[in-house]
C-alpha cells in the first residue's frame, strides 16, 4: 500500500465521520461543521489520488479542482451561517426539528 | 435517536468499508493530464502547472468561481443585518499591537504569493486568503475595515477580478482567437493582471462575507 492509498483512507475516513455528525447531530452549526468535514475528506482524496502515477510531478488538475472546491466551500459556508443565523432568529433555536416547525 | 443511531452506525462502517476498497482498488499508476499540460506548459505563460491550470487551461472555471463567491455574498447580503453587529469597542494593548504588526505583514505575504504563483505554489486564492484574514483581523479589533472603504469603492474591489477577467476574455475573443485563450506572447502579463484583480476582490469578498451584512447601505441609511 502505498502512501498515496493512506492519505486517500484517511480522506475516506474523514468523509464518513463527517456524514455520520450530519446526520446525528441537530444542530446547525454542527452539519455545517461536519459538512466541512465531509468536503475535507474529499480534498484529501483527490489530492492524494493526483499523486498516484506521479513519478515526476503530481497531476495538477485536482490541484486546481481543490483549490477552487476549497474557495467555494468556504463562500458556501458562509451563506449557511447567514441562513443559520436567519433561522436561529426566526425560531428562538439554530436547529431543524419536527417539534418546532409545524 | 435511538434506534437509528444503532442502524447509522453498520451503515457508515460499510459506506466506509466500500468506499476505502474503491480506493485501494484503483491502479497504482494512472494516466493522469499531467503530461498534457507539462507538454503546454511553455505556451502558457507561467511556469507552476497549477496556476498554468487554474488560469489558463481551465480559466472559464475560475472565471465562473469568481461569479460564484459574487453569488454567495449577494445571498448573505439579501438575507439582511442578522448577524449581531460587532461592536465598536477599542482593543487592548496587546490586541492593536499585534494587529499593527500582523496586517502589514499579511498584506505583504499576500503579494509576495501572488508574484510566486508564477513558478511556484502560490496564486490568487492564496493571497486573497491572505487578504481577507487581514481584513477580518481589522473588523474584529474595532471595525475600523467600516470606515476605510465606501460604497462605490467596495462594490468596485469586489467585482474587479470578475470583470478583468471577463474583459480579459472578450479582449481574446476579439483579438480571433477562443476564449481566455491568451497570445502566448503575453500569457504571463495577463495572468498576472487577473491575478491581482482576483486578489483584492477575493479577499474583500471574503471579509465581507464575514460581515454578514452589507456595511454601507447601513451606514448610508
Amino acid at each position: 500500500m502505498s502512501i498515496a492509498s493512506l492519505y486517500a483512507l484517511v480522506g475516506v475516513g474523514l468523509f464518513c465521520i463527517g456524514l455520520h455528525a450530519v446526520i446525528a447531530y441537530d444542530h446547525l452549526l454542527r452539519k455545517i461543521l461536519a459538512i466541512n468535514v465531509m468536503g475535507s475528506g474529499v480534498f484529501l482524496i483527490l489530492i492524494a489520488l493526483a499523486r498516484r502515477g506521479g513519478i515526476v510531478a503530481p497531476d495538477p488538475v485536482p490541484h486546481a479542482m481543490v483549490i477552487t472546491g476549497i474557495v467555494v466551500a468556504v463562500s458556501a459556508t458562509a451563506l449557511a451561517l447567514g441562513l443559520m443565523l436567519k433561522v436561529a432568529a426566526a425560531t428562538g433555536r439554530a436547529e431543524l426539528g419536527d417539534e418546532g416547525g409545524d | 435517536m435511538k434506534w437509528t443511531h444503532w442502524l447509522l452506525l453498520p451503515l457508515l462502517l460499510a459506506l466506509a468499508a466500500g468506499l476505502g476498497y474503491a480506493v485501494l482498488s484503483l491502479p497504482d499508476r494512472a494516466q493522469g493530464l499531467q503530461s498534457a499540460v507539462a507538454a503546454q506548459l511553455d505556451q502558457s505563460g507561467v511556469t507552476n502547472p497549477v496556476t498554468a491550470v487554474l488560469l489558463n487551461f481551465r480559466g472559464y472555471d475560475t472565471l465562473l468561481e469568481m461569479v460564484v463567491l459574487l453569488l454567495a455574498l449577494l445571498g448573505v447580503w439579501s438575507l439582511g443585518a442578522s448577524a449581531p453587529a460587532c461592536s465598536q469597542s477599542t482593543p487592548g494593548p496587546v490586541l492593536d499591537t499585534l494587529m499593527r504588526l500582523l496586517v502589514p505583514v499579511l498584506v505583504v505575504v499576500a503579494g509576495y504569493l501572488l508574484w510566486a504563483g508564477a513558478h511556484a505554489p502560490g496564486g490568487a486564492f492564496q493571497a486573497g486568503a491572505l487578504l481577507g484574514a487581514a481584513g477580518v483581523l481589522l473588523n474584529l479589533t474595532g471595525g475600523r475595515l467600516r470606515h476605510g472603504l465606501g460604497r462605490v469603492a467596495l462594490r468596485v474591489a469586489l467585482v474587479a477580478g470578475t470583470v478583468a477577467f471577463m474583459a480579459v476574455a472578450l479582449l481574446t475573443l476579439l483579438g480571433g482567437r477562443a476564449l481566455l485563450e491568451y497570445p502566448p506572447a503575453h500569457a504571463g502579463i495577463l495572468i498576472l493582471l487577473i491575478e491581482a484583480a482576483a486578489t483584492v476582490s477575493i479577499g474583500v469578498t471574503l471579509a465581507a462575507l464575514f460581515l454578514g451584512n452589507d456595511a454601507t447601505s447601513e451606514r448610508e441609511q
